[in-house]
């Protein structure tokens, strides 16, 4: 196992261990003169036993999660977007497209591992064409001929796997940075990153030999990918964010592990 | 050979004379449906062709600095709004926003482009209703009184222009607004007559709402009516519109939410106006539950939060927000809206205050007021019957009223929007 891998799995436990000792109260301080409202939860709130609510999910760590939550708000204001914005500065849009697809190119391996796993031979078989010609005709992935040819991507990864054979969410999870995801997504995005750089290390004479080159490939697969996400902390202004966040993520898991 | 070439030039002046208006189209909208209309994305090709960026200023407005935000608002650092500008001399017009909508919502930023592609500098300004307005910028924290709103955003408005005047050169001043946005532009309008900040040359309202409470009541019946069982089955329709999206991504063999997509699985499977219905409703339901949350807050509590409790960024809001969703417009009119202006004046009854949040209460000033135009349309799903034509009696042949499109879903049509833009450049539809 190389050093960074090892780095970045001593992060995440480390993370989940503060989140599983935090013990941050989430409900409102109330004092001598706290009056209920006119309209109460349980009065106005019908749902049968049992079932949950349109927005709730389950998460015992919501306190440390939303803190998490502002942390990501800061980090991505005066740290993440800044360099996303002299990255796009610096390089001509057609460029970007071009690093976006390589990226997308090498990251074809975890959706050919996950739709073998799952079983899925045709996606896997489409996958592998998808591979075959973005990186021939594409030029080593710079281009994307395969989606022009209505062979499009089947997104797969190890949380999906696991949602495939019935493992279920586990409590919500506001990632460092990575933002919104839960245990058994992160366990999926821990799997992936060992297998990618794994494999990467079996190419003999790869290019992710080079650790210099890696940290490079590290920070514009970061990079990249931010730019491409338009969501922004608390760019909707709606004092629910966070619940109608963790609903969407969710709900946007639920329906790509049916698939 | 001199009369060949008078004959062939002849010829092209009157075909460039008679051109355009022979290639005139008349105007198509793909949804006949109006909750189609007003949900649906159009695929491109029924979308006016605007720039891809516009030079934009982002910044914050303080209209009472000495406020203090409540720490469970503690990423708001005052109200945004933008400036889209030009770098000569230019008239100015203002936007202001749809019930709950941002300054950069996605019809915001159409707009934006559009009036910029026109020679306009923009000044954009979020909804009175939207959470950020209600905290920095309202005097009430109680939004939804008209007079107060206008007095609001003239308010907001006179900021954002002192914070750019020295970055730009402006001619006149327009104004303009969508939706709730709409009949507040109309208020606006009418303070300036008094206050003549602007001296507002021309202002357009887009599909306003002819009665507040009307309407209102309306989007409250969308969700509630349209959910098998009602609002109390919400979380049980929220996992049917789940599947729905699932079985449409396994039909499609994949999904994106841009309007080509949709509209590819309109065609194949046209969803169910029961379902269109209760989305906008669900829309506008989430919408209503940041403003009364948010009012509520800065109001210190007693409605959907409790009296002197303390919130900080890990306080958990799932409660709140639920409770919200299902508080409609019209329980906040008559168990919050009413009693405040009640307390105030005694003798005001429920309906004098309802009549009040209408436009055919100015109807004298829409009437005599040759510089406030419409533009509307026949099938708006907001409107009671007879409420467009009630305005199209009012605005006359300042009105533009065109039969499809739902609410403010043409909004992007081309027609619509070179009918906007003519507006404002003085010329008819």
């Amino acid at each position: 196992m190389t050093k960074s891998i090892r780095v970045k799995i001593v992060l995440l436990i480390t993370v989940l261990t503060i989140l599983l000792l935090s013990g941050c109260s989430t409900i409102p301080k109330q004092t001598a003169d706290t009056q209920p409202p006119l309209r109460q939860f349980d009065e106005v709130v019908q749902i049968e036993d049992g079932a949950k609510g349109e927005v709730q999910v389950s998460d015992p760590l919501e306190g440390f999660n939303r803190g998490v939550y502002r942390f990501n708000y800061y980090f991505d204001k005066f740290i993440f977007l800044p360099i996303v914005n002299v990255y796009t500065f610096i390089m001509p849009d057609y460029a970007e497209d071009r690093v976006s697809n390589f990226i997308d190119n090498i990251y074809e391996f975890t959706n050919f591992t996950n739709n073998l796993l799952q079983l899925k031979f045709k996606e896997t078989g489409i996958t592998l064409a998808r591979f075959a010609i973005n990186t021939t005709v594409g030029v080593a992935g710079l281009w994307d001929p395969a989606t022009s040819m209505n062979i499009r991507r089947q997104p797969e990864d190890f949380g999906q796997t696991l949602g495939h054979y019935g493992v279920g969410n586990g409590p919500y999870l506001v990632l460092p940075v990575l933002g919104p995801s839960n245990l058994r997504d992160t366990t999926g995005l821990v799997a992936d990153m060992v297998a990618f750089n794994y494999a990467y290390s079996q190419v003999e004479n790869g290019w992710m030999e080079d650790n210099d080159i890696k940290l490079i490939f590290s920070a514009v697969t970061a990079v990249d990918k931010r730019k491409r996400q338009p969501f922004r902390y608390h760019g909707t202004g709606s004092p629910f964010e966070y619940d109608l966040v963790r609903t969407l993520y969710t709900s946007m898991r639920q329906v790509q592990v049916e698939h | 050979m001199r009369k060949i070439f008078l004959l062939v030039l002849t010829f092209l002046v009157t075909c460039s004379l008679v051109g355009p208006a022979v290639a005139k189209k008349p105007y198509f909208f793909p949804y006949v449906n109006p909750y189609e209309a007003t949900v649906m994305e159009v695929p491109a090709v029924y979308e006016a062709k605007l720039p891809e960026k516009v030079p934009t200023k982002v910044f914050r407005i303080h209209p009472f600095p000495e406020r203090k935000t409540p720490d469970v608002f503690w990423y708001d650092q005052g109200l945004e709004c933008s400036l889209v500008y030009q770098k000569d001399e230019a008239p100015l017009i203002f936007i202001i926003a749809g019930t709950g909508a941002r300054y950069n919502s996605p019809k915001m930023i159409h707009m934006q482009k559009a009036f910029y592609q026109a020679g306009y500098h923009v000044i954009s300004i979020s909804s009175p209703t939207y959470s950020s307005f209600v905290i920095n910028a309202s005097k009430s924290m109680l939004p939804g009184y008209l007079y107060d709103d206008a007095e609001d955003l003239y308010r907001a408005m006179g900021l954002a222009l002192d914070k750019v005047k020295s970055k730009i050169k402006v001619t006149d001043f327009y104004l303009t607004g969508y939706s709730l946005g709409g009949i507040q532009s109309a208020y606006v309008s009418l303070l300036d007559e008094t206050e003549k900040k602007f001296n507002f040359k021309r202002v357009l309202l887009v599909n306003p709402p002819a009665s507040l409470y009307n309407s209102v009541s309306r989007l409250d019946k969308l969700l509630d009516g349209n959910i098998p069982g009602g609002i109390k089955n919400l979380n049980v329709w929220y996992q049917d519109l789940l599947k729905s999206f699932s079985s449409l991504y396994a039909e499609m063999g994949y999904f994106d939410l841009s309007g080509d997509f949709i509209y590819k699985a309109y065609k194949r499977r046209p969803p169910r106006e029961d379902f269109l219905a209760s989305l906008v409703g669900l829309s506008f339901a989430l919408s209503s539950a940041d403003m009364m949350f948010t009012a509520d807050v800065m109001r210190g509590g007693g409605y959907i939060t409790q009296k002197n409790v303390k919130m900080n960024n890990s306080t958990s809001l799932t409660p709140y927000m639920m409770v919200g969703i299902r508080t409609g417009f019209t329980d906040y009119f008559h168990e919050y809206f009413y009693p405040y202006f009640h307390a105030k004046d005694p003798d005001l009854t429920e309906q004098q205050l309802i009549d009040q949040l209408s436009l055919n209460h100015i109807e004298k000033y829409l009437r005599s007021s040759k510089k406030i135009g419409l533009l509307h349309n026949q099938d708006d799903i907001i409107m009671e019957p007879g409420e467009v034509d009630y305005l199209h009696g009012v605005f006359g042949d300042r009105a533009q009223i065109y039969p499809t499109g739902g609410h403010c879903g043409n909004m992007n049509h081309p027609d619509v929007v070179r009918f906007m833009v003519n507006f404002f450049d003085g010329q008819e539809g």
